[in-house]
């Protein structure tokens, strides 16, 4: 899959981050950051439900629903005190909310590292965002194969 | 310029109190002229989320780190940026930070090596302004630039290379990362990213002293007989012989240097910054698994 095939929401993110320079895509993940919605009510109490991204060096968990029409939404929880992993979960939540199975298996595993990011933030850092996708396809993939 | 210290008793009997300031003594003195208040954190967006008014941020990772070799930044790089930040050579700078201060003293190490003299920590760090409630701000950083010389690192003084811990043999060593790391169970911290040792383990006779040991619960530094028990009783550190002390890149033994150079007063303390993502993927250097410390190889 190219770029060019980047789901239209996180083409926008991308597109958002790289019009700015390098300070401000700061300010724009701090409000990614402050967006990360709280969990479903169904949800909140079901920590067995979530996966810790144990790459991330904040404790974030996601967890990877597929309501019956067969859309992704993501879920995901990290703490106040650690804005960067809230950031980099709001992303996803956002990019692939509302997208099907085979549009968020497409996501190419390196868009972490397209949207800007590698010198505001560090590459080290980024490793967390990747992470955080990557687990998010592979939940996605053990799900559809349980459905098979 | 430098500004006063802090004369709280709560420090009177580390060996240099002065390197310590308390979150009443800041509050009183923001503003002072002379004074810069830098926040230093894990995180790197962290600070916009809110920080002491005036403080200027700066990034372990984008800011001290030269951006293609493994260094620190020189010279010329470091002026730069404390101009941009608005601090002069004779500036009394107070970092803080989270963690217990895990990233602060880690840019305050740095300062050192480029001499500046008159660094110090606030003792709690971000946690404890938090918890009592002061003030926070997230007015963008407003720092008026000065002219900031240029000056070359000296690292030999409190600075390690992978070659000196092979020379240093025989002399205490400290490792500061967990229980788990130092064993060899794991090559990074728990809930760390993996960042590349290809083994682990630990250096020979390395005694085992995880960072976090020092801080109390409220992120302050333990007290000094506190300290003492863990460094000197304990480690069996005497204050006769030079130390090294490491981790993993060097940031969680920037910690354990402060607490040993200006809590405790130890001379020749250095911190190996190569440390374990060195060490653990270094050809034909000695290691040891498992809990002991193992003997100590002949000095080379």
């Amino acid at each position: 899959m190219t770029t060019r095939d980047l789901p239209s929401q996180l083409a926008e993110i991308r597109e958002d981050f790289l019009a700015l320079e390098q300070p401000d895509r700061l300010q724009l993940l701090l409000e990614f950051s402050n967006e990360l919605p709280a969990l479903p009510e169904r949800y909140r109490d079901h920590p067995d439900l979530f996966e810790r991204v144990v790459e991330c060096q904040s404790p974030v968990f996601i967890f990877v629903e597929v309501d019956p029409a067969g859309l992704v939404h993501l879920y995901a929880t990290a703490p106040a005190e650690s804005p960067t992993t809230r950031g980099f979960a709001s992303i996803l939540a956002q990019g692939l909310d509302g997208l099907s199975v085979d549009a968020v298996l497409g996501v190419p595993d390196d868009f972490p590292q397209t949207i800007g990011l590698s010198q505001a933030v560090s590459p080290l850092r980024l490793r967390g965002m990747t992470a955080m996708l990557g687990r998010t396809k592979r939940q996605l993939r053990e799900r559809t194969a349980a459905l098979a | 310029m430098t500004v006063a210290t802090d004369p709280s008793p709560a420090f009177a009997d580390y060996a240099h109190p002065e390197r310590l300031v308390s979150t009443e003594w800041l509050q009183e003195h923001l503003g002072t002229p002379g004074l810069v208040v830098v926040e230093s954190d894990e995180d790197v967006i962290l600070y916009e989320t809110g920080h002491i008014p005036g403080a200027v941020k700066i990034d372990w990772h984008t800011d001290l780190n030269d951006p293609v070799e493994r260094d620190y930044i020189h010279g010329a790089a470091f002026a730069e940026l404390l101009g941009r930040k608005g601090i002069r050579r004779d500036s009394t700078v107070v970092i803080y930070g989270d963690k217990s201060n895990w990233w602060a003293a880690y840019a305050l190490w740095v300062f050192t090596l480029f001499g500046h003299s008159d660094v110090r920590l606030l003792d709690g760090g971000r946690e404890k302004w938090l918890a009592e409630g002061r003030e926070v701000t997230t007015d963008r950083e407003l720092a008026e630039p000065t002219a900031y010389p240029v000056v070359e690192r000296e690292d030999a003084p409190i600075r390690a290379y992978k070659e000196d811990v092979l020379a240093h043999f025989g002399h205490p060593l400290i490792d500061v990362r967990s229980p788990q790391e130092y064993s060899g169970e794991r090559t990074t911290a728990p809930a760390y990213p993996e960042e590349g040792a290809l083994r682990a383990g630990h250096i020979p006779s390395a005694a085992s002293v995880p960072w976090a040991r020092a801080a109390a619960e409220d992120a302050t530094f333990r007290s000094r007989a506190e300290l003492d028990a863990i460094y000197r009783d304990e480690a069996g550190l005497t204050g006769d012989e030079p130390v090294i002390a490491y981790c993993r890149i060097g940031e969680r033994s920037s910690h354990t240097w402060f607490v040993l150079t200006h809590l405790l007063g130890l001379e020749n303390v250095r911190n190996y910054d190569g440390s374990w993502t060195e060490w653990g993927s270094a050809v034909r250097v000695p290691i040891v698994q498992g809990a002991d410390a193992g003997a100590a190889p002949q000095p080379r």
